[in-house]
């Protein structure tokens, strides 16, 4: 997103990329099947998300370039080492943050304000929502902002699955309704759109309606994660490096690792030192301006490692408080098998290969009232249905059918098949002083560069949350008919996901109107750094449940206007 | 929707990566332009590409559109004799599929247990354990290896380690051995073109529009 806002204002950008180019339009595996690929495409530790997945060179384990964690801390970190980064498989989930969740302190005593409100940041996501891409409805509920008329494009039509749970849902008072996902159900609008989003700006409207012209509109058929060569869904690749490159203003140098931001005598950014990873040489950049957007602790590491005199702990870390506030996505699931969906007449239940229908939280009230046990609120991400067969399918099926093999087997088979769904919580965990990461005071990776350790614990509010979710859920499978898979588990201890494992980390180089407790201002401009920006997730705040690449996004974006603006004016 | 726009993964005939690849696309992308949008601005838009070095064919960066196992192989000839006549006694061919041995789940098996990760070994250990054990039992009980014996043979010493909860102590391993094999052949079997057409799956073709469930779905769930 910076690199596209920067050079559409005319800037001269260079983006450095830790791993390799790569481009969707000529490397994603469409229609390939699983038998097709080792493995039956299923997951392994080279490939985590199965063989087809868009991930390039990453994963929880990048070889060559490790992480550690502190003594009694689970913690892991997920990288993808390609050009675009994890904007490439992501889940296209794409929720604004409401207003409550910038003021979590002011509401209820916990966690830190964001120095920006939703309304700051609300013309940010109008634009945003305008220029990726994003299908959605907008409901009026609390605290889950919809959009202008207009500026989402029109949820497709819910799965059989989904209908059957919004009608089970309704009487136990859970809304059901549109999820907002960052997929073309329609061309982008190229005659209005690039006007609107870049008034005066005829480089920038040219070629936005370029890029919106060369993508189409979803066709139904294959998975977002593997990437959309036809460019209907969001990945950076697709929709905003394309129009970057196309303004001649933007520079792209891949395999290049970024080790350090050097400065001068007056404390001034001056550039970066990289790796150039194919010839193992150290390079040096020069820039007017510095804007990380390395993925939140890849960011905290170039900072604590950019060491000076000036600033022995770390670039823009007299406040002590880069790594620290490290936050994750609360994470809890469990699935059902319901019989309600046995022997379907057979239909194409694919879709926009995600979700159609979510749950945003629906328990302010109760939690207002303080009638529950823990802070914040979480999302119900859910599906199932008749998808394509992939590995796993009918694993445990052995206790369905007491064992049944042969001709049985093939039966019961055709029975089960579509009838099992999942119900997965997504919820807000509140940043706590436990939670970090720092250098690691002996670990150095294959580039030689001192690796990050990672502090992690959840709060009672997390774990608490987490046993509310599966609770929930298997509530609501027996109102559905339906039998919880295996033996249900509420213990919030058991059930959380370990930290990095939802892949949502934010915070570590946090925003706000202190400099003693913050890093950025309210632009993501380092305090102490004037040409310093940060346009990834590492200025985030809090961490509510909504799905942070949405806010990341329009973030970046009024960050961009900002520097845009403070190298007109000459301050920076 | 009908069937004629979203059945062809079920009729056997060319798919859409068939008809890309006689098209010259490969399985790439599908290049529809926007006539209108040309001639409404007079001018081409421009074509950026975007830098691309791989893929380089490392197991973190393996090739996606012409995928290829990169391990040999380890079950002998005469394992896979054994696991043959196991994932077709699993999986028999009926009405509305071949068997597990028609599409090639054996060897998908013998892929995953020889597989360079950790898992594998184990994966490996205990399928070779279990096919050695079912021929001892068949020999035992019936004088000959598990493959020469007839479907009532078979048929008595599975019964016996089908459901691991009511297998008996003795016959626990070669229970959960029994459960990995139907495991593997149900991945094996239902991801290749016969498997989905068994199900009924329909879907990976692209479709103009997306309507939803059709009213017989509705109406099948009271809807």
């Amino acid at each position: 997103m910076a690199a596209y806002q920067l050079a559409v204002a005319g800037l001269k950008v260079l983006v450095l990329e830790a791993g390799r180019g790569y481009d969707p339009v000529r490397e994603t595996p469409m229609f390939q099947l699983p038998k097709d690929a080792p493995l039956r495409s299923g997951g392994t530790s080279d490939k985590p998300f199965g063989f087809y997945d868009a991930t390039v060179d990453g994963g929880w384990n990048v070889p060559g370039e490790p992480y550690t964690t502190a003594p009694g801390s689970d913690f892991l970190w997920w990288r993808a080492r390609m050009l675009g980064g994890r904007t490439n498989h992501w889940g296209r989930i794409s929720l604004r943050m409401g207003p409550y969740d910038f003021k979590p302190y002011s509401r209820d005593g916990l966690g830190v304000d964001w120095p920006i409100g939703y309304d700051d940041l609300a013309p940010y996501y109008d634009k945003t929502e305008a220029l990726v891409g994003v299908y959605g409805s907008s409901e009026g509920l609390e605290n889950t902002p919809g959009s202008p008329n207009g500026t989402l494009l029109p949820p497709p039509a819910p799965r059989a699955s989904e209908l059957l749970t919004r009608k089970h849902c309704t009487p136990l008072g859970i809304p059901v309704i549109p999820a907002h996902l960052a997929i073309l159900t329609t061309r982008q609008d190229a005659a209005r759109w690039p006007a609107k989003l870049h008034p005066g700006n005829p480089l920038a409207q040219r070629v936005l309606a370029d890029s919106m012209r060369a993508r189409q509109a979803c066709f139904w058929a294959t998975e977002c994660g593997r990437g959309c060569s036809i460019k209907a869904n969001f990945q950076s690749t697709t929709v905003l490096l394309p129009p970057a490159l196309a303004t001649g203003n933007v520079d792209i140098v891949t395999n290049a690792m970024v080790r350090e931001v050097t400065i001068d005598k007056t404390g001034r950014a001056t550039g970066v030192h990289f790796i150039d990873k194919r010839t193992r040489t150290d390079k040096f950049a020069r820039a007017r301006v510095v804007v990380l957007a390395a993925s939140a602790c890849e960011t905290a590491r170039i900072l604590l490692n950019s060491k000076s005199a000036l600033f022995p702990n770390g670039l823009a870390n007299t406040s002590g408080i880069v790594g620290k506030y490290l936050m994750d996505t609360v994470g809890a699931g469990i699935s059902g098998q319901i019989p309600a969906l046995e022997n379907l007449p057979p239909h194409n239940d694919e879709g926009a290969s995600n979700d159609h229908m979510y749950m945003p939280w629906w328990l302010y009230q109760e939690q207002k009232a303080a009638k529950l046990d823990f802070a914040r609120g979480y999302h119900v991400e859910f599906g199932g249905g008749r998808r394509m067969p992939g590995p796993g399918i009918f694993g445990g099926l052995e206790r369905f059918t007491g064992g049944a093999y042969g001709k049985r087997f093939k039966e019961a088979a055709r029975r089960y098949y579509g009838t099992f769904m999942y119900f997965d919580g997504r919820g807000e965990m509140i940043p706590n002083e436990h939670s970090y990461c720092e250098l690691d005071p002996e670990v150095v990776d294959q580039w030689g560069i001192p690796v990050l350790r990672f502090s992690w614990k959840w709060s009672e509010h997390e774990i608490r949350q987490a046993s509310h979710m599966v609770t929930t859920f298997a509530r609501i499978i027996e109102a559905m008919g339906g039998k919880v898979v295996g033996n249900l588990e509420t213990d919030g201890n058991k059930v959380i996901a370990k930290g990095g494992e939802i892949i949502h980390e934010v915070g570590t180089v946090r925003m706000g109107s202190n400099p003693k407790t913050s890093v950025l201002n309210q632009w993501c401009q380092a305090w102490d750094v004037k040409n310093l920006f940060v346009t990834d997730g590492a200025p985030f705040v809090s961490n509510a449940d909504k799905n942070p690449t949405l806010s990341i996004l329009a973030l970046a974006w009024r960050t961009c206007d900002h520097v845009v603006a403070e190298m007109k004016r000459g301050a920076i | 929707m009908t069937d004629t726009t979203n059945s062809k993964l079920d009729t056997g005939g060319p798919t859409r990566r068939d008809v890309l690849k006689a098209a010259g696309l490969g399985g790439l992308a599908l290049p529809i332009l926007d006539r209108t949008a040309r001639l409404v601005e007079g001018r081409k838009p421009e074509v950026v590409q975007l830098p691309a070095e791989g893929p380089r064919g490392t197991p973190t960066d393996p090739d996606l559109i012409h995928p290829k196992i990169w391990w040999e192989k380890v079950l002998s000839a005469e394992e896979l004799v054994t696991l043959v006549a196991l994932c077709d006694l699993i999986i028999p061919a009926d009405h509305k599929s071949p068997s597990a041995s028609q599409v090639g789940v054996p060897d998908y098996i013998n892929e995953w247990a020889s597989a360079p990760y950790e898992w594998a070994r184990e994966g490996l250990t205990r399928i070779r354990d279990g096919l050695a054990w079912l021929n001892t039992e068949s020999e035992r009980r019936f004088g000959r290896a598990f493959a020469g014996l007839g479907a009532p043979e078979q048929t008595a010493i599975a019964d016996d380690i089908c459901y691991q909860p009511k297998a008996k102590p003795e016959l626990l391993a070669a229970a959960r051995f029994f459960d990995l094999i139907r495991d593997l052949s149900s991945t094996g079997f239902y991801t290749t073109r016969e498997g989905m057409k068994d199900l009924g799956y329909i879907g990976n073709v692209p479709m103009p529009r997306w309507d939803g469930p059709p009213p017989e779905v509705l109406k099948h769930l009271g809807l």
